[in-house]
């Protein structure tokens, strides 16, 4: 089963759901943890793994490279191209590349009729992997300045392995990186503040989820703090409501230190357990229907 | 010459915009641009009122014509994007998926693939009472968000010189991709709002690598810095080995929320500790602009 976590607004506390789910679980049932974040991940501080225990591996993406022997600048590779990454200048017998605008499609090199592209190997980031006891966290970093988050997060799905309990860090946003992470989910738990950021970031969330066709819940972290809307909203658009963590300022703290909530108040574990449990059985329920 | 200041934070949820709207209030002759177009929040402070809304076309989207198609799957084959795939009604597109790149209309025989134009979101310029503010609204599930910020930061500049503006006051988005790139490239000076929290510290690191590799001048701002004063140290450390001026140190304080709840900028709610640390950090900005 795989469940996703997302936001709409960021630093609602996705990771921290997240992380906690994985490590209730993790008694239970083998759990695979990935932070699909991979602007800024941050699920590996709760596991504070050291690099020496962490696999690393590098990943590319196809970007092309030009062979002025065989290219006669005809242009057919600049004219097709959507992203203007290649641009060709007959007059000077020159051609130009971005890599940072290519978005690796290939068809400059399918279009090219004398075969004078080839798509070479460019390093995007690198997936780490961490092993501690049942979880297995896996995550993305994407290298700095490289811009396209998706592929990354792509790369880091193809790790997962649905017959274990997957969660999967969404990053925050309502654009292409969190539909990249969230696809495929068979349930997203929505973490959201009862705050008007909170609430309009979460209806933009919802809108999307309902575009992918993905049932969805709300995590309500900082409770107490701002207004009801968000309540309201739940109760109006029929969005259930799993947990509710409060604001406290030991959570807070715990959080600021790197310590997951149930590490340090193991009367969580179960509240998270129950969550998932609930969503078990929603999903369960969601078949059937089909 | 108009000078750009880009608020931006690396992780989520630091206070950028609560940064961005009291900056609005305080600062004189300047045009707002909300460039985090993936969820903006800006309005909910400022209150936009719309005067000119302008379509904007980012990536373009294949269009299938299912009567011309013979299910032979090249299309599927050379999509990098998975964003046609196999199923039992016969090959499909995924438009959330698609990048409009063409690669399937140039390989299928049957030309039962085009490219179309989509309208990806729209551009506002809108009246507020702080001044001119130019934002976005992006549709559900769309890309090219990248596209969209610089899309409003040409029509910020515009408006700045039309009004004779002397600053650009650009709310960024989370993350280092490209949204976050595009709000960057170009401008005067970058503030990063952080956080005392290891995950802050760990995201600031990395938004101060992006503004370095980009050649952009940043200063940070240590938001709730009296949440964890240890970590807070680390943060102004981290920024001394640097040579990143520490603008602010904002305190902790449920007002802000209060101040969100109610619509206003935060210095224009109360006059208490935030207030005055956001007051004296765009004193310290302004001067150094």
């Amino acid at each position: 089963m795989i469940i996703s976590v997302a936001s709409g607004k960021g630093g609602t506390g996705k990771t921290t759901v997240a992380v906690n789910l994985a490590l209730s679980l993790s008694n239970d049932a083998d759990v695979q943890l990935l932070d699909c974040d991979v602007e800024e991940p941050n699920a590996y501080i709760f596991f504070n793994p050291g690099a020496e225990n962490e696999e690393v591996k590098p990943v590319h993406r196809l970007i092309p490279e030009v062979d002025e022997e065989h290219c006669d600048y005809c242009g057919k590779c600049a004219s097709a191209c959507e992203y203007n990454a290649i641009v060709v200048l007959p007059g000077q017998l020159k051609v130009m590349l971005f890599p940072e605008l290519c978005n690796g499609c290939g068809l400059c090199s399918m279009v090219c009729p004398r075969d004078a592209i080839r798509e070479v190997p460019h390093e995007i980031g690198v997936i780490r992997r961490y092993r501690s006891d049942s979880i297995e966290l896996i995550y993305g970093v994407l290298k700095i300045g490289e811009v396209r988050a998706t592929p990354l997060i792509d790369r880091v799905k193809e790790e997962l392995r649905p017959e274990k309990m997957v969660i999967i860090d969404s990053p925050p946003g309502t654009s292409c990186p969190v539909i990249a992470a969230v696809q495929d989910s068979d349930y997203c738990i929505l973490v959201t503040e009862p705050t008007p950021f909170g609430l309009y970031d979460l209806k933009l969330a919802v809108e999307v989820l309902k575009l992918l066709k993905i049932p969805s819940g709300l995590v309500i972290n900082k409770a107490g703090v701002g207004d009801r809307e968000v309540y309201k909203y739940s109760e109006a658009e029929g969005i259930p409501i799993l947990l509710e963590i409060p604001y406290s300022e030991a959570m807070a703290r715990y959080y600021s230190e790197g310590m997951p909530i149930v590490a340090a108040m193991p009367e969580w574990k179960k509240r998270f357990a129950d969550m998932i449990e609930e969503i078990k059985l929603k999903v369960k329920d969601k078949a059937k229907e089909k | 010459m108009v000078k750009q200041l880009t608020i931006v934070s690396g992780k989520g949820g630091t206070g950028k915009t609560t940064v961005v709207a009291s900056f609005a209030s305080l600062a004189a002759n300047k045009v707002i641009a909300d460039c985090d177009v993936d969820a903006p929040d800006l309005h909910l402070l400022l209150h936009p009122e719309v005067m000119k809304r302008t379509e904007f076309k980012g990536a373009k989207l294949a269009e299938m014509d299912k009567t011309r198609c013979i299910e032979c799957g090249n299309c599927a084959s050379v999509c990098r994007f998975h964003a046609i795939s196999d199923t039992p009604s016969g090959f499909a597109l995924n438009p959330a998926r698609c990048e409009g790149c063409g690669a399937c209309v140039f390989v299928c025989e049957q030309e039962a693939i085009r490219l179309r134009e989509r309208i990806s979101g729209y551009t506002l310029v809108s009246r507020t009472r702080y001044g001119t503010m130019v934002h976005a609204q992006l549709s559900i599930g769309e890309e090219a968000s990248g596209k969209l910020v610089t899309a409003v930061r040409t029509n910020a500049r515009q408006v700045a010189e039309d009004e004779h503006c002397e600053l650009v006051l650009i709310d960024g988005s989370p993350g280092i991709g490209c949204p976050v790139v595009a709000s960057l490239t170009g401008v005067d000076l970058a503030l990063v709002v952080t956080e005392p929290t290891m995950s802050g510290l760990y995201d600031l690191t990395r938004i101060i690598n992006v503004a370095n590799h980009f050649g952009i001048r940043s200063m940070v701002c240590i938001n709730k810095y009296d949440l964890n004063e240890s970590n807070s140290r680390k943060i102004a450390d981290f920024c001394h080995q640097q040579g990143i001026p520490v603008a602010g140190r904002v305190p902790y304080d449920s007002i802000v929320t209060e101040a969100m709840v109610e619509g206003v900028p935060v210095v224009e709610y109360s006059d208490g500790a935030v207030s005055k640390a956001i007051r004296a950090m765009w004193s310290y900005i302004k001067y150094t602009l």
